[in-house]
């Protein structure tokens, strides 16, 4: 016999998954937007965010639902745990879309610095996070969940060379700091949601084995064992 | 000077060695070890039939009154003597009865003794040991159903028979009587399966005081039950131990995957 349980928590991974395809559309945009910068485009963000946001708050609700009415233990407990996690992860990384709608405006894909700092591959890096870290929840994935770990660095370095260059760049043109400013954001924007895909990544770990990998507290152990 | 490390080492109340029990040919409790902390609140959980309840009735050797019931093994308490140690429950020459006045039992169902007022049904185990002294009955008596928490609700009326209280103040009727001869540890079979939700948590709560008194092995069939008032839970299948530990670990982190799939109700 199917458990109550196992129903309900289907069709709230099926949720999350729908909410996750949300967020990657807001992404998409956002920086597919890198290089228009068309003000349409900026407003279709504005729409997803808002039905990310009400997604939020509806798988909340479920989850407040579940835990009252059905109390559960054990890996069912820890499931439930990282859902209502994941689901804030997936509302920020909405905003941090929003964020790169309104960091926008100053970039200029043929600029001399922008095309040196490539914020289009360091985009697609984040993208590719965020897909394989929703798949790892929806196949309990340890295996790619810790991929998705280990990419994070990769992300950090992309983010720092993006501030590096901009310091320099800032001491040489400072009529152009605005500008400036605006890549070092971006890249922020970007590694933030590189950040949120990495928690859901740690949360996929814990549901699936008890284990918390957060804080790289326990992250190189289980490193070393896959 | 380097301060060596201080390593507590809790305190036993109880601990059984390969012990086994028998219906017939029936092996239904198969060389259980395990030991429970001094004070702590121990629970029991697993499917019907897997011998959580001969266990627990092991403990105080009433499984051995059953006809071809037969007992295997060791149990041993928490000594009596200012030196300490320990003392075997099955060791030869124990009499049955000191046991169960050192192990008091409460059933799954409320039994006060039919005929018998309230305050005969909480002095009738102190009767049994021969004390006769009205005042010091009286002192028990009042103390006991102040630990079980009934006193306030039957002060004004412990001439009354002990049938005439409800569910739930029966079976506090029952702990009582179980405290009153002072028991060091307090078996409880599923005390509350009977009980509405009310009485649930007054038993719940009364179980949690009692720990500072008392070591309270409980068998529970609510897992959440269990969650609530245990440190530590073992979980019990086709009468073996499957896993023990402490209840936290259990509900989030069982070890394993059949405590996992009990206690998640994917069988049982």
């Amino acid at each position: 016999m199917q458990r109550q349980f196992e129903t309900e928590l289907r069709e709230l991974k099926n949720r999350i998954l729908a909410m996750g395809g949300l967020v990657e559309q807001a992404i998409e945009k956002s920086t597919f937007n890198l290089q228009t910068r068309d003000p349409e485009v900026f407003r279709q963000i504005k729409a997803v965010e808002r039905r990310i946001n009400q997604e939020n708050m509806a798988i909340d609700n479920i989850c407040l639902e579940i835990l009252a009415r059905l109390s559960p233990v054990a890996a069912d407990l820890r499931l439930i745990l990282a859902i209502i996690k994941i689901n804030t992860d997936l509302e920020r990384m909405g905003d941090q879309a929003m964020n790169i709608g309104y960091n926008v405006n100053h970039y200029r894909e043929d600029g001399e610095v922008t095309t040196q700092l490539n914020l289009p591959s360091m985009a697609e890096l984040v993208k590719n996070m965020v897909r394989e870290a929703l798949d790892a929840f929806m196949k309990d994935d340890v295996e790619l969940a810790q991929k998705v770990l280990e990419s994070d660095d990769a992300v950090d370095q992309f983010k720092n060379n993006v501030f590096l260059k901009m310091v320099e760049y800032m001491k040489l043109h400072p009529q152009n700091i605005e500008p400036a400013l605006d890549m070092i954001l971006i890249a922020r924007n970007l590694e933030r949601m590189a950040d949120h895909a990495t928690n859901i990544a740690e949360d996929v770990i814990f549901a699936c084995t008890g284990e918390d990998v957060r804080h790289g507290i326990g992250r190189a152990a289980r490193a070393k064992k896959t | 000077m380097e301060l060596a490390a201080k390593v507590e080492v809790p305190m036993l109340a109880l601990e059984t060695e390969k012990l086994s029990a028998w219906f017939g040919d029936n092996h239904v409790v198969k060389e259980v070890s395990l030991s429970v902390v001094k004070n702590d609140v121990f629970s029991l959980i697993g499917p019907s039939g897997c011998g959580k309840s001969t266990f627990i009735r092991c403990l105080n050797r009433l499984h051995e009154e059953g006809e071809g019931a037969k007992v295997n093994g060791d149990v041993y308490i928490e000594g009596l003597a200012k030196s300490g140690g320990r003392e075997n429950i099955y060791a030869s020459g124990i009499d049955p009865v000191s046991v169960r006045r050192r192990i008091g039992m409460v059933f799954q169902k409320p039994n006060p003794f039919p005929g018998l007022s309230i305050f005969e049904n909480v002095a009738s185990g102190l009767r049994l040991a021969q004390v006769v002294r009205r005042n010091v009955l009286e002192e028990v008596v009042e103390m006991s159903l102040i630990q079980a928490a009934l006193w306030d609700e039957v002060k004004d009326q412990l001439k009354k028979p002990g049938t005439s209280l409800s569910g739930g103040q029966q079976q506090r009727l029952c702990i009582a009587r179980a405290l009153a001869v002072r028991p060091q540890i307090l078996l409880m079979d599923e005390p509350t399966s009977a009980l509405d939700p009310i009485s649930t948590a007054r038993i719940e709560e009364l179980v949690m005081r009692l720990r500072n008194d008392v070591t309270v092995v409980i068998v529970t069939h609510n897992m959440q039950q269990a969650a609530r008032i245990s440190n530590q839970t073992a979980f019990f299948l086709m009468g073996e131990l499957v896993e023990l530990g402490p209840t936290s670990r259990i509900f989030t982190k069982p070890k394993d995957i059949r405590t996992e799939q009990y206690i998640t109700g994917r069988f049982g």
